[in-house]
């Protein structure tokens, strides 16, 4: 694992100036919650969900994708292209599964992840406006996006929200360190 | 020097993409992006009066050629000729983008034998061509003709290895990718005529799906000095492309494809005297014709 990790950190250099400056002495996190709405459907299965973010000029980042990873024959990577957004930003680029990225999809409720700045998939960021963006896709189901832009360095105390309306609830971004 | 429209108007009805009675050549795939270490899309493949709705005859699959991301041949799998429509399958096995097309070159025209005019058989080929005139002959008359009909479709991330131009016909080189087009946002597509650029083509676009709207939203658009054109998809959906030269037919010079009634965007874009369609006495022309399928997603 460290030797990915290591990996991901000099594969990092597209989203802006990394350098040394980049690197504050405690780590800052993205803390991101996530709501999978719980939906009256005939039949319901799970969205894949696709994280990422994207700065003006570099390369778009995922930071997670939760899919069918474990079907047999890769079954379930058919429907990624479906959270299109997603995968023309970033996941047509990606080899899957990627380590740190690929997770398992979620039942409806709250979800919280965090992110540090240098590390796994966020990797370092130069300072600069970003947006996060999260995209759902189900299957027999609608898909739906929504943006979260934040800048960095954030400011303290900094909260990014807004809300989804069909196929994502509540998402929200603070920053700690 | 005699005009052989005689023997144009037979071979049209045979040829791509639309004869008088405007009716289109199409292959239609079931997807043109797709995700996975492997894929299948299918496709079906017919000629009607409107895209995409199988209504007229289908398209013969025998000449269709699959070429693979690397430059590879692949294959068609699962071929079936209906009443109305053919299908096959296209297996992807390769990250990329790959082109199924439906290429063919031929040589129409006639000759003078014993006091009679005699057309050269359907399906003459340039290099057959000194077989298929018998000795004696005289006025011999004869045209190149080239026909393109092909679709893309990638799986992964779009790749350009197969868009080196052949030098043959009419050729669409992407500037923007094919299987990249968003609604909303401006594609730019590069036209070819025999490895030239080619400048003022008249080019169509027709959106499917007119089965449910009033108006066609056909798109007539001239290319530049250089063979491009620009276009800004409406909305999401799959486009019917077509371009040709050289048979009167939809979009070609001299074709009724120019000013439809709702003044299409390319419709007397040369300028204020409308130039009579030139249909010169002489040889059979060059012809050319070029059809796609594009897909456009929503952003």
């Amino acid at each position: 694992m460290q030797i990915r990790y290591r990996l991901a950190l000099t594969g990092t250099a597209a989203l802006g100036a990394v350098g040394t400056l980049a690197a504050p002495a405690t780590a800052q996190t993205l803390n991101l919650s996530v709501a999978i709405p719980r939906l009256s459907v005939a039949e319901y299965h799970r969205p894949y969900v696709a994280i990422w973010i994207e700065k003006e000029g570099a390369t778009p980042r995922s930071l997670s994708v939760w899919y069918d990873y474990d079907m047999k024959n890769g079954e379930g990577t058919k429907w990624l292209r479906d959270v299109r957004q997603w995968w023309r930003a970033s996941g047509r680029a990606l080899k899957l599964p990627a380590d740190g990225v690929t997770g398992a999809t979620k039942a409806p409720g709250d979800h919280k992840l965090s992110f540090t700045a240098g590390k796994g998939p966020l990797g370092a960021l130069g300072p600069g406006n970003y947006t996060l963006f999260i995209e759902a896709a189900r299957e027999v189901g609608g898909r739906e996006v929504v943006r979260l832009p934040f800048a960095w360095p954030p400011k303290p105390g900094a909260t990014v929200k807004a809300q989804g309306s069909t196929e994502l609830g509540a998402v929200a971004l603070t920053f700690g360190k | 020097m005699k005009a052989t429209y005689l023997i144009a108007g037979a071979l049209a009805a045979l040829m791509l993409p639309a004869t008088a009675q405007a009716h289109r050549q199409w292959m239609l795939p079931s997807s043109t992006t797709l995700s996975g270490d492997e894929s299948w899309v299918t496709v079906d493949a017919a000629i009607s009066n409107d895209v995409f709705y199988f209504e007229h005859f289908p398209m013969a699959t025998d000449g269709i050629a699959v070429t693979e991301p690397d430059g590879s041949t692949g294959k068609i799998e699962n071929a079936a000729k209906g009443r109305y429509r053919s299908t096959f399958d296209v297996h992807l096995t390769k990250p990329g983008t790959y082109r199924i097309a439906n290429v063919s070159t031929g040589v129409m025209g006639s000759y003078m034998l014993n006091g009679k005019q005699e057309r050269l058989p359907r399906g003459t080929t340039k290099d057959k061509l000194a077989s298929v005139i018998p000795a004696g002959a005289t006025d011999v008359q004869t045209a190149e003709m080239s026909n393109r009909n092909e679709i893309f479709v990638t799986l992964g991330a779009p790749t350009t290895t197969i868009f080196k131009p052949t030098g043959t016909g009419i050729e669409m080189v992407p500037v923007t990718h094919p299987n990249d087009l968003v609604s909303g946002e401006a594609a730019t597509f590069q036209f070819l005529l025999d490895g030239k650029p080619a400048a003022d083509l008249k080019v169509t676009v027709i959106p499917g799906g007119i089965r449910y709207r009033d108006a066609l939203g056909q798109m007539d658009l001239t290319a530049d000095k250089d063979g491009k054109v620009v276009v800004t998809w409406p909305e999401p959906g799959m486009y019917w492309v077509n371009a040709s030269i050289g048979g009167g037919r939809e979009g070609g010079p001299g074709g009724p494809g120019g000013p439809g009634g709702m003044g299409g965007p390319g419709a007397g874009a040369l300028g204020a005297a409308p130039t009579p369609p030139a249909r010169p006495a002489g040889p059979p022309q060059r012809r050319a014709a070029y059809v796609s399928t594009l897909e456009v997603l929503a952003p």
